[in-house]
């Protein structure tokens, strides 16, 4: 039994001491948020309030999209509707194409991964240039994130060290984080300063007033939208909250859950154009609508992409974000994969031991483990079912329907413990791989009970 | 109060001696318990590899040994989360209600909530770490989960401070998953054996000469990579330690 999966978790965990320290950096994320949601007296009272007004606002989304775009349009913005990938590529292309722009700044956006919208526009002659820090250490060596929130949390130091030697031309062998962030930043600043287009994506939408708010620690978005006359944002349909009332909660949540920060250094509100400038915002459906009709799965649609369910997740801290199919890893995206393409991404559903500690570190309460149980449920029909794993399940049906043999089985079950070692211990015995195989009982419960050894029958 | 003892499956086969102390326990505390020979699986393993269609007739099977008794008390809280949790569903679907879920217990929270057990004899002078397993901890919450900001509680604890002289401990990540997670453990081999060889390790810097749980399954595990590893630790039910003066 195994999956692509699987086979990749292997493959990373080889480097043991990488795996030890990918694991502990991320379980001190958690550690860091778990301070301060213990600090907050009301905090299971604040997810449960997030969870159900974004539920509302999912579930309400026609009317507060409308809102939104009215608000935002009477405020200056324009509005563009993007029914998939592909549209919102060529609209955010067509905007650009119209106004010269030879260079786009952006900042983290995982909407624009999920739409592979750089490569898109580089192959049209844009050059793109991404400005969060790890997004642009990756951008350099041509790879995509590894988490959602810490887009380069698999590499080390001297790994990034490595990157900008060969990338920045940094001093050999310089490794010191201070010495790194300067050349990056040094570098940057050469792009910011000869943008002619930013782009943004979204943390939240508040329908109320058409704002777009974004958080982001390094300033790189308030950078990029500074100097270009042209803001662009790209946001999914399911960002918009109702107002500012319940950005609030939303905001005392997001930080806290992500990276284990009050707050991040920076919360950005966008309402309307500078004097002179564009702003546009490209609203992308891309299967979210689909997704408000799957009553199994509607909940990932309250999904507020602070990445603490791959923090929490004893998988994904072994064994990092390359190890799953789709470009969104952990549990949450097991579940989005699925959504996109059941027959493709299949694989990452076995990288779940159904523990539910994602379930009770999502800020919004989204049933993440359960849902990955539903959608175990469904590999049959899509014939996408682990064929071993089936004949073992059919096997364990037949035998525990059958009462009788059930207790023949367990009688002679202890034959097992007495076999020479290289007949158990072999490539088929996945469980003996890293384990001895546990003993079994010369006598079961039920033929001790049977005997009258457990109770004294009267 | 008629109690139907729910012994499961691997249980029976590999820890007879944990459904024994089960039986001593309940026995002890004047509960009138029986045992339905006829009983096999609860049918987890298949639900959770993603045949939950398989699991009707067990569930079935189930309902009918078990639908005469007051309580039905288990020594593995996490055949009896997929019982409480996943029975009515899986039988509702299929138009039959199911009568056991709502008083199927695992045997901690039982004699914990409804036996209110406050007082054991016996003594068990050694260091224990306790093993907070994942469904007991965030599905039956036995104890409270170290995500939620709620009351700290463990009912393992409580009762576990009713032996004397036993020391109890318990590991840092205090509720980590150890890796087991039925068809996970080998699905999944190399991740599976990696999270419990950590778990491990994490109760063994406790300098506990015992690990124990209310869940058998995943100390069989650990006990399976202690064992390959020559790790010097020991592996016990709850229930186990609780029976020490019996």
């Amino acid at each position: 039994m195994s999956t692509k999966h699987s086979k990749a978790a292997e493959r990373f965990m080889n480097n043991t001491e990488h795996e030890r320290w990918h694991n502990e950096t991320l379980w001190q994320v958690r550690a860091k948020r778990d301070k301060l949601a213990m600090e907050i007296p009301e905090w299971e009272q604040l997810r449960d309030l997030a969870s159900r007004i974004k539920t509302h606002t999912i579930t309400n989304l026609d009317r507060y999209l409308t809102q939104f775009a009215e608000r935002a349009e009477a405020n200056g913005a324009i509005i563009h509707w993007a029914k998939d990938a592909n549209d919102h590529n060529e609209i955010v292309y067509d905007i650009l194409r119209k106004r010269d722009v030879k260079k786009l700044v952006k900042s983290k956006s995982m909407l624009t991964e999920e739409c592979k919208m750089n490569e898109y526009l580089m192959d049209k002659g844009i050059d793109v240039i991404e400005s969060d820090l790890g997004e642009r250490v990756l951008q350099l060596i041509h790879k995509q994130p590894s988490h959602i929130v810490m887009p380069a949390i698999h590499l080390q130091k001297e790994e990034i060290g490595k990157i900008f030697e060969n990338e920045l031309y940094t001093e050999k062998g310089n490794n010191n984080p201070v010495y790194l962030v300067h050349a990056a930043r040094e570098n940057l600043r050469k792009e910011f300063l000869s943008a002619d287009a930013a782009m943004t994506g979204a943390n939240f939408g508040v329908a109320t007033s058409g704002d777009i708010v974004i958080c982001t620690n390094e300033g790189n978005a308030d950078m990029g939208t500074s100097f270009p006359k042209l803001h662009i944002v790209s946001m999914g349909i399911e960002k918009l909250i109702p107002d500012y009332k319940s950005l609030s909660i939303f905001i005392r949540l997001l930080a806290r859950s992500a990276t284990g920060q009050p707050i991040t250094t920076y919360t950005s509100h966008y309402r309307k154009p500078r004097k002179g400038n564009e702003m546009h915002i490209v609203l992308v459906d891309n299967g979210r609508s689909d997704i408000l009709k799957n009553e199994d799965h509607v909940q990932t649609l309250k999904c507020i992409r602070c990445g603490a369910c791959m923090n929490t997740c004893p998988v994904y801290r072994r064994i990092g974000g390359y190890s799953y199919t789709y470009f969104i890893p952990g549990p949450i995206g097991i579940n989005l994969g699925m959504l996109e393409s059941p027959r493709k991404y299949a694989d990452n559903l076995s990288a779940c031991s159904l523990c539910y500690s994602c379930n009770n570190i999502c800020p919004v309460k989204i049933d993440l483990a359960d849902q990955i149980y539903k959608w175990r449920q469904s590999l049959d029909s899509l014939d996408e079912a682990d064929r071993a794993k089936k004949l073992v399940s059919y096997a364990m049906k037949f035998l525990f329907r059958h009462p009788t043999l059930y207790n023949v089985v367990l009688k002679i079950a202890p034959i097992v413990n007495k076999m020479p070692r290289s007949l158990i211990y072999n490539s088929f015995n996945d469980w003996g791989k890293g384990r001895e195989l546990p003993v079994f009982a010369e006598e079961s419960f039920t033929r001790m009970w049977k005997k009258g050894k457990v109770k004294k029958h009267e | 109060m008629k109690v139907g003892l729910f012994i499961p499956c691997y249980v029976n086969a590999i820890y007879p001696e944990v459904g024994i102390a089960t039986y001593k326990l309940l026995d002890y505390l004047g509960a009138d318990v029986n045992y339905p020979v006829r009983q096999t699986c609860c049918g987890q393993p298949m639900a959770n590899a993603g045949f939950e269609q398989m699991v009707v007739d067990l569930a079935k099977h189930f309902d009918d040994l078990f639908s005469g008794y007051d309580y039905i008390v288990s020594p593995s809280s996490s055949c009896v989360s997929f019982v409480k949790k996943k029975y009515s569903l899986i039988m509702q679907n299929e138009g039959y209600p199911c009568q056991t879920s709502g008083k199927t217990h695992d045997v901690c929270e039982f004699l914990h909530d409804v036996l209110k057990v406050d007082k054991l004899p016996g003594k068990f002078p050694h260091k224990v770490s306790i093993h907070n397993s994942c469904h007991g901890v965030r599905e039956l919450h036995l104890s409270s989960a170290s995500e939620l900001n709620i009351p700290r509680h463990s009912k393992i604890k409580n009762l576990l401070s009713t032996i004397e002289g036993i020391e109890i401990l318990e590991p840092d990540k205090i509720d980590e998953c150890c890796g087991f997670g039925g068809m996970f453990s080998i699905e999944e081999q190399a991740v599976s054996v990696r999270m419990g060889y950590d778990k491990l390790k994490n109760h063994l810097a406790t300098g506990a000469e015992y690990i124990t749980g209310a869940d058998s399954s995943c100390l069989m595990h650990m006990q399976g990579i202690a064992e390959r590893e020559r790790l010097p630790v020991k592996f016990l039910h709850v229930v186990q330690i609780l029976t020490a003066g019996l």
